[in-house]
């Protein structure tokens, strides 16, 4: 019985079985995802899709991409957020900061993003291992001490580093031919805007999540508002003014090809896929079920919630980068309070908890909100949007609460054990099947 | 030989609420040691303290000679000090496989997790049967059995168990308190919490009387079941 050191099993624990529990991509699944690859690809070469339908299956794929992080979230997790559309303004607006400055021969965008986020992780990690030093560190200690991390550094970065590191950068990549060192910037904006949308939701989520409010809705809603006001503001109470608060950023390099948003929205899907069937996206799924069962089988919960979080928000400062380097304009407006709830439609739409359905409902939104209604219906309908997205939401709670696809997952991003889909005979809400246990239990004694 | 779990001088509250003030027992290595008072004494705030779903506000829980007060839940479990809640807290939407499954979540020695697996299964051949079924579809009584064999999936050193009789009919009342002899006989420490204080009596080495958050006896299993206070109190005369 007692032959088990503790240690071991902290040091150990955490390493699921998830190869085993995977399927192996499928020759349908890879052929058919080829194939749809090569058959936009086609269709844009040859000018079959013009720019507005090119313009709606980008969006579309971010906007999936937005929404595949809500679902991770809200779905998976469980935690309602009205926040994505903050995280996917700071990826475009991160992204989009770094490509303008180096085609303005900045490269300083570069540097903070690569190796301001570099020293961030560095300087996390530290702290996580001062603070586990002790027992019992309170929350809103734990949020002051990243938060300084995060300042300071920034603050090296930006003082140190970028006049230091930043002329190597430039002549680095001016020795290569300009395609390349374009795509090698675009690689980088990409990513320091998905990462600096995760340090951000990380400072949020800290406070937020651990504290287990209630009010996390609503805290996120703000958060999008906050961060609305900010980029109206950015030239002024901000220092970018290349941003040109409310009027618009303009001058963004039209970068975005298909390829790039292909490879993006596999990469956040097998990303996905591969973290909810790890051991870790079983503890993420188990605290949407019960956070206080999740608690009594060992999983920590509130790190469960910061990490799903975190991980959603990156997908969406992701997007957000795609999508600014279509669009080459951003403006604050893009990114309002309205806004926010598309992803949030595209979820339930979809189904909470279906990765399949959030990808199907995501590109047929805005396929036929942007795209379909917007050539047929006279212009200035958009108003009626606030009319018109309560309406559908109310209709899809009421019709077909468990979304379009409820948890149906195609084959690629099923488990082969049925690990996260609830039996047949309990497809519906979980409130249903609490009040009738109580009959069943009464069976089930009578039967004993 | 040391005590296993030892706790000192407990204060616990609920906001404003003082639940606990200056409750301390312990329970050694291989024993059963019973928890009993009326509603609201304090009991389960006891177990959910020891397994830090609730924040100390004085006093010290020691387990295996280490210091555990203020170590998060998560790490708790890893030290193989396991709680079967009140209210069983089953995952009602997941399968009674997968129920257990979630039992062995910290464990790190997974091949070993179907042999556990078929040993809940010896315990409870009912929970066999309804394998496939989810948590929320089963009786109350196959909830507990469920809760008890989710515990027993993360190797219990130490089990805390929550009125696990409670709700049930007479008969799997005993098949409960059966099944908590074997959990025993098998080695592993058990410290059980109940108001039914003549079946917790029964299987328990000693016992000690919680009454409005602090101990007020302590005893043998005989001799608590022969005190006249404990009669008149707990076991009806
Ligand atoms: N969540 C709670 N919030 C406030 N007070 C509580 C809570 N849970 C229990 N209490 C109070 O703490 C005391 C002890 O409760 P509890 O430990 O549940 O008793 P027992 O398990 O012995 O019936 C009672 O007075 C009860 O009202
Ligand atoms: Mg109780």
């Amino acid at each position: 019985m007692v032959e088990q050191r503790p240690s071991e099993r902290v040091r150990l624990s955490g390493r699921g079985q998830p190869q085993k529990l995977l399927k192996k991509p499928g020759v349908l699944f890879v052929g058919g995802g080829l194939l749809f690859f090569a058959l936009v690809q086609a269709l844009l070469q040859f000018d079959v899709l013009n720019n507005f339908w090119r313009g709606i299956i980008f969006w579309g794929a971010a906007i999936t991409m937005v929404a595949l992080g809500l679902n991770l979230i809200y779905g998976f997790c469980g935690q309602f957020s009205l926040g994505q559309y903050g995280f996917y303004a700071i990826g475009s607006y991160t992204a989009a900061d770094v490509t303008w400055r180096w085609t303005h021969s900045d490269p300083s965008g570069i540097v903070v993003v690569l190796f301001g986020s570099l020293l961030v992780l560095l300087f996390y990690i530290g702290v996580s291992r001062l603070l586990g030093a002790f027992f019992r560190v309170n929350v809103m200690t734990r949020f002051t001490f990243f938060v300084i991390a995060t300042i300071v550094a920034l603050a090296i970065t930006v003082r140190f580093l970028v006049p230091s590191l930043g002329p190597v950068v430039t002549g680095v990549l001016e020795g290569l031919p300009s395609d390349v060192s374009d795509r090698i910037v675009f690689f980088l904006a990409l990513l320091g805007g998905a990462a600096f949308a995760g340090i951000a939701s990380f400072l949020f989520g800290i406070p937020v999540l651990e504290l287990g409010s209630d009010y996390f809705g609503i805290a996120t809603l703000g958060f999008t508002v906050i961060i609305k006001v900010l980029l109206d503001n950015t030239d002024t109470i901000l220092p970018f003014p290349e941003m040109k608060g409310a009027r618009g950023m303009i001058g963004i390099p039209m970068w975005t090809t298909w390829p790039w948003v292909f490879a993006s929205l596999v990469l956040v899907v097998v990303v996905m896929r591969n973290l909810l069937h790890s051991s870790t996206g079983r503890a993420i799924v188990s605290v949407r079920e019960d956070e206080r069962a999740a608690q009594l089988v060992g999983i920590d919960v509130a790190t469960s919630k910061v990490l799903a979080f975190v991980i959603g928000s990156v997908f969406a400062g992701l997007a957000g980068g795609i999508r600014a380097h279509d669009l080459a304009f951003l403006h604050p407006q893009n990114f309002n309070f309205i806004q926010s709830f598309n992803p949030l439609i595209i979820v339930v739409f979809g189904g909470l908890g279906s990765m399949t359905g959030t990808i199907l409902a995501g590109f047929v939104w805005i396929f036929l909100l942007e795209g379909v209604l917007r050539l047929y219906l006279p212009a200035g309908f958009e108003t009626w949007r606030f009319v018109v997205y309560p309406l559908v939401l109310l209709l899809m709670m009421l019709l077909r609460p468990e979304g379009l696809m409820g948890r149906y997952e195609m084959p690629f991003l099923r488990k082969k054990l049925p690990q996260l889909r609830p039996g047949v005979a309990t497809v519906g809400d979980t409130g249903d099947t609490e009040s009738s246990s109580g009959d069943v239990g009464a069976n089930g004694e009578v039967v004993a | 030989m040391a005590a296993l779990l030892e706790v000192r001088d407990l204060h616990v509250s609920y906001g404003a609420i003082r639940a606990l003030h200056g409750v301390t027992f312990h329970v050694d290595e291989g024993e059963v040691v019973t928890l009993i008072g009326a509603n609201g004494a304090g009991k389960s705030t006891t177990l959910r303290t020891i397994s830090a779903l609730l924040p100390v506000d004085r006093g010290e829980i020691l387990y295996a000679g280490e210091d555990i007060t203020g170590v998060e839940a998560s790490n708790i479990v890893r030290k193989r000090l396991i709680h079967v809640p009140e209210g069983r807290r089953i995952f009602s939407p997941l399968t009674v496989r997968e129920n257990l499954e979630m039992g062995a979540f910290t464990r790190s020695d997974k091949d070993e997790i179907e042999a556990s697996m078929e040993n809940v299964f010896r315990l409870f051949p009912r929970l066999r049967e309804r394998i496939a079924q989810t948590g929320g579809t089963l009786s109350g009584g196959e909830q507990q059995m469920l809760a008890v064999g989710r515990a027993l999936m993360a190797k219990p050193r130490l089990l805390l168990m929550d009125e696990p009789s409670m709700g049930l009919a007479p008969i799997l009342v005993e098949e409960i308190f059966d099944i908590i002899k074997e959990i025993s006989r098998e080695g592993v420490t058990i410290l059980l919490v109940e108001q039914n204080a003549q079946m917790a009596l029964s299987v328990a080495d000693r016992g000690y009387v919680l009454e409005t958050g602090a101990i007020q006896l302590e005893g043998s299993a005989q001799e608590l079941g022969a005190n006249p206070q404990v009669r008149a109190a707990y076991l009806g005369g």
